[in-house]
């Protein structure tokens, strides 16, 4: 019952709003804040409860193809559940102040409260069509939230961009759940697991079985890559920036592209099955990671900073999935949503203060302006750095970066050099922003948010450190079992904190301006401008071939051949209109002969 | 005589019947014509009861019945027919066909 | 005797519906079409159909023919100056009739059964009686569809020739 109570209240919250409460933007706010109070509670509730599933069938097509609606109740959806409810209530709550002012705060309550709804549903989806409906529920809630502010072109833009970038992952994601039940006749998790281990077990045609099984969960990973914003489909997240900050925090750091994450980690039994694939998946990821931190490094919007940062860090986690490190990756989702969600409400905050300014150069000396802000802002920063044995970051890194030693020696130095970068970058961030001297009048007079805005700070402030200890993390079933550590890899994470600290301060302390360029890094190695002409191309060559089949064909042949045909028929036949009786009486005895030659041959 | 004989009376008669019909231009005669060639139908009609012999040795006389309904649909054709030529020539002051011509393109 | 009378009222007929189609003077085309409608009932008589030829006098020579003149009277006209007939129609016009000829010979010519002579028949002919019979039983419903028509016919003239018609 709380399972679905969970499931429902943001729900009934988003259809109360939009149906109803349009108008009124302060019951709006209220309804969906304790929609999602409720959740949480429910949450609560449920993860001091055990482990349980409650389904019924939804579409019954026999042995064949069964799909329930369910519930999954156990250790890996207890924890999302707290992670995504209790950031989102916090969000929520941060929202009344943020949204005070905009006009339109009542439709943003009800996309913040769709998503919920369909964020929720993914968590606890039973089965991949489930899945599947609520992953789409998502990317359309977020479409909706990144378009908030439509009158603006950018933002406009940015979520038709989010929108169709899903799509493509989307498009592969369902290709996989469809290859999936061909080859195993189930979409439910909990069914699928013991016909994987079967198959794998099974000795005949095994090898184009399981090949068959490494392209299905490859497609499958398309979602992920797509939704969790990895390489290629990764250009729609730093967009996506273009939305309301609470809604960068919620749901484009925390629970949103963590679903890839934990897509992949409840469906980890599939990768375990398709080592080719889970090897793709680890390449994909520390690519990403590594790729993200040198863009992140060049960056001058300071919500866009915090966009990369978590392009890399959602790099990190998948690929540890791809080391076959799935709880780690759980272990690093459940820290980073916590401290990236308090970076970028803090980062809101700034923005706040500064009357929406973003570029970190025009910011500075913020540090006794906005002390709460800056003193939660720099303790989640720490937690993203990796602040050795104190912070939950440090932790959680640690465990992907052993999981990456062990695997091979390659990924260890990957990880390393985005490790190395991410404490290099956000050093430069919050020197810039907060320690150097003021770099314009809005910085000078900025002012410190209200306290609705500044709680939900300080209260993510306090897992962004405690929530890496091992009882805690195991308290929230996050017991990350440790390998062998020849390497001391805590010691070289440390090693390379410290450099990259170090270095970023050197470099960035009391700059006006940012003394390195390099074009590639702050152009994000080109890939728009690629698939600018990747686009222009292809949909080039489809208009010019639908111009030519739409004016020569369509309208050439058949329209104007249509009427040249009637027209000229008409204008042959219009001379037997003499208007004299007489002629047409000579056709028409004309015609009497010729029937009777006919009829009497 | 032969049924063949009459046939080609009518026919021949039908035909001097639409050469009028094509070739003159004062419309009353036009109607004359189309009465001549309605006749040619009768002669072909009465010749063809008279050829077809009921079993009791009489002319079949569905035909006859058939040609005194023509009559009387040419009598109430030619009145009908002749009062449009009056209004007509109210109208139009004029009774040839090759004036009469406002229906082209 | 009967092949005799046959040829003279057939050229009789024939003949006579020329001097409609050549006639200029449409009053003298009027009378030759009587002279046909003549020919035509001596046809009607010599296959035994004496009704039908009484009621083609009738009706044609006493009304429709009637009707003809006194129109021809009413309108005034003139016989006519100019050519009677357009080349161009009189081409036409030759075109489809000796078309029509040459067809109608060609099927007469491969028509066997109507080459034997027509059937005896039985001295008395009681055609009234027939016709009487047949029309006002078996054609009941048609002839009283033909009055009505007549009845339509009658009041369509008057309306047509009233000179106010609104």
């Amino acid at each position: 019952m709380a399972a679905w109570l969970i499931l429902l209240a943001p729900l009934v919250s988003a259809v109360l709003i939009w149906l109803l409460l349009k108008s009124s933007r302060a019951l709006s706010s209220y309804v969906s804040v304790a929609a999602v109070g409720l959740s949480f509670v429910c949450s609560c509730v449920v993860f001091a409860g055990g482990d349980f599933t409650v389904s019924f069938n939804w579409i019954d097509f026999g042995p064949r193809l069964t799909v329930p609606i369910g519930l999954t109740i156990d250790a890996l959806s207890k924890t999302m559940l707290l992670v995504v409810t209790g950031v989102g209530l916090l969000v929520h709550v941060y929202s009344l102040g943020y949204m005070h002012e905009d006009r339109s705060s009542s439709r943003y309550f009800a996309g913040l409260s769709l998503f919920m709804f369909s964020m929720l549903g993914i968590v606890l989806a039973n089965n991949f069509v489930m899945m599947f409906i609520f992953w789409e529920l998502v990317g359309v809630s977020s479409y909706l939230l990144i378009g908030h502010w439509y009158e603006k072109a950018s933002a406009a833009d940015a979520s038709k961009k989010a929108f169709l970038v899903n799509r493509i992952g989307d498009f592969g994601f369902m290709i996989g759940i469809l290859m999936i039940w061909a080859l195993l006749g189930t979409v439910t998790f909990s069914d699928l697991e013991p016909a994987v281990a079967k198959l794998v077990k099974d000795p005949v045609g095994n090898a184009a079985i399981l090949s068959f099984l490494t392209v299905a969960v490859l497609f499958v990973f398309m979602g992920p890559v797509g939704k969790s914003a990895q390489m290629p489909l990764h250009v729609w997240l730093p967009d996506a920036m273009e939305g309301p900050t609470p809604v960068s925090a919620l749901i484009h750091a925390a629970t949103m592209v963590a679903a890839g994450v934990y897509l992949l980690v409840r469906v980890n039994f599939l990768l375990v099955a398709a080592p080719m694939a889970q090897n793709v998946i680890a390449w994909v990821g520390m690519i990403t990671s590594l790729m993200a931190a040198l863009m992140a490094t060049q960056q001058n919007d300071i919500k866009r900073i915090l966009a990369y940062s978590t392009l890399s860090q959602l790099g990190y986690m998948i690929g540890a999935v791809g080391f076959g490190a799935a709880q780690a990756a759980m272990f690093h989702l459940f820290t980073h949503a916590f401290f990236k969600a308090s970076l970028f409400l803090g980062a809101g905050s700034v923005i706040h203060g500064m009357h929406h300014e973003q570029d970190i150069w025009r910011m500075g000396g913020l540090k006794n302006k906005m002390v709460p802000t800056f003193i939660t802002f720099g303790i989640a920063s720490l937690a993203l750095m990796g602040l050795p044995y104190v912070t939950s970051g440090f932790y959680s890194k640690d465990a992907i970066l052993l999981a990456a030693a062990n695997k091979s020696w390659i990924f260890l130095g990957l990880g390393l050099a985005t490790a190395l970068l991410t404490a290099f970058y956000m050093t430069r961030l919050f020197v810039v922003t907060f320690l150097n001297k003021p770099m314009s009048d809005a910085a000078k007079h900025a002012h410190e948010s209200p306290l609705v805005m500044t709680a939900p700070l300080m209260i993510l402030s306090v897992p962004a450190v405690i929530f890496g200890f091992g009882g805690v993390a195991k308290w929230f079933n996050l017991d990350v079992p440790h390998g062998p550590d020849p390497l001391h890899v805590p010691m070289l994470a440390a090693a390379v904190f410290v450099w990259g600290t170090v270095m970023g301060w050197f470099v960035y302390r009391n700059r006006q301006s940012d003394p390195i360029r390099i074009g590639l890094f702050a152009r994000k190695f080109y890939f728009d401008e690629l698939y600018d002409v990747l686009v222009k191309l292809t949909q080039e060559t489809l208009a010019r071939l639908s111009a030519f089949v739409d004016k020569y064909l369509i309208d050439g042949l058949l329209v104007k051949g249509a009427t040249t045909l009637a027209f000229s028929a008409g204008f042959v036949l219009r001379f037997f209109q003499s208007g004299n009786v007489q002629a047409y009486a000579i056709f028409f005895g004309l015609g009497v002969i010729l029937l009777m030659l006919l009829a009497f041959r | 005589m032969s049924l063949n004989d009459y046939l080609l009376v009518s026919g021949l008669l039908f035909a001097i019947g639409f050469t009028g019909v094509l070739v003159r231009r004062n419309l009353i005669v036009i109607y004359m014509c189309l009465e001549l060639m309605l006749n040619a139908a009768n002669l072909a009609l009465v010749s063809f009861s008279r050829f077809r012999v009921a079993p009791d040795g009489m002319p079949d006389y569905h035909g006859q019945i058939l040609v005194f309904f023509i009559i009387t649909v040419a009598a109430a054709e030619v009145a009908v027919g002749l009062a449009i030529i009056v209004a007509l020539y109210r109208a139009r002051q004029t009774t040839q066909v090759t004036e009469i011509n406002r229906m082209q393109y | 005797m009967g092949s005799l009378l046959f040829n003279v009222f057939a050229l009789f007929t024939l003949i006579a519906a020329v001097g409609v189609v050549v006639n200029k003077n449409a009053v003298n085309a009027a009378m030759f079409l009587l002279l046909s409608l003549v020919g035509m009932a001596g046809l009607f008589v010599l296959l035994d159909a004496p009704l039908l030829a009484f009621v083609l006098l009738l009706v044609y020579a006493g009304a429709v023919v009637a009707l003809f003149l006194f129109i021809i009277m009413l309108l005034d006209l003139k016989a006519e100056n100019r050519r009677v007939v357009a080349p161009t129609a009189l081409a036409g016009g030759v075109l489809v009739i000796f078309g029509f000829s040459g067809s109608l010979f060609k099927i007469l010519q491969g028509f066997a059964p109507g080459k034997s002579l027509f059937p005896p028949l039985p001295t008395t002919v009681e055609d009234v009686k027939r016709v009487g019979m047949l029309l006002f039983q078996e054609y009941n419903l048609p002839l009283q569809i033909m009055a009505t028509l007549l009845l339509v016919a009658t009041v369509g003239v008057i309306v047509l020739s009233k000179r106010e018609l609104r």
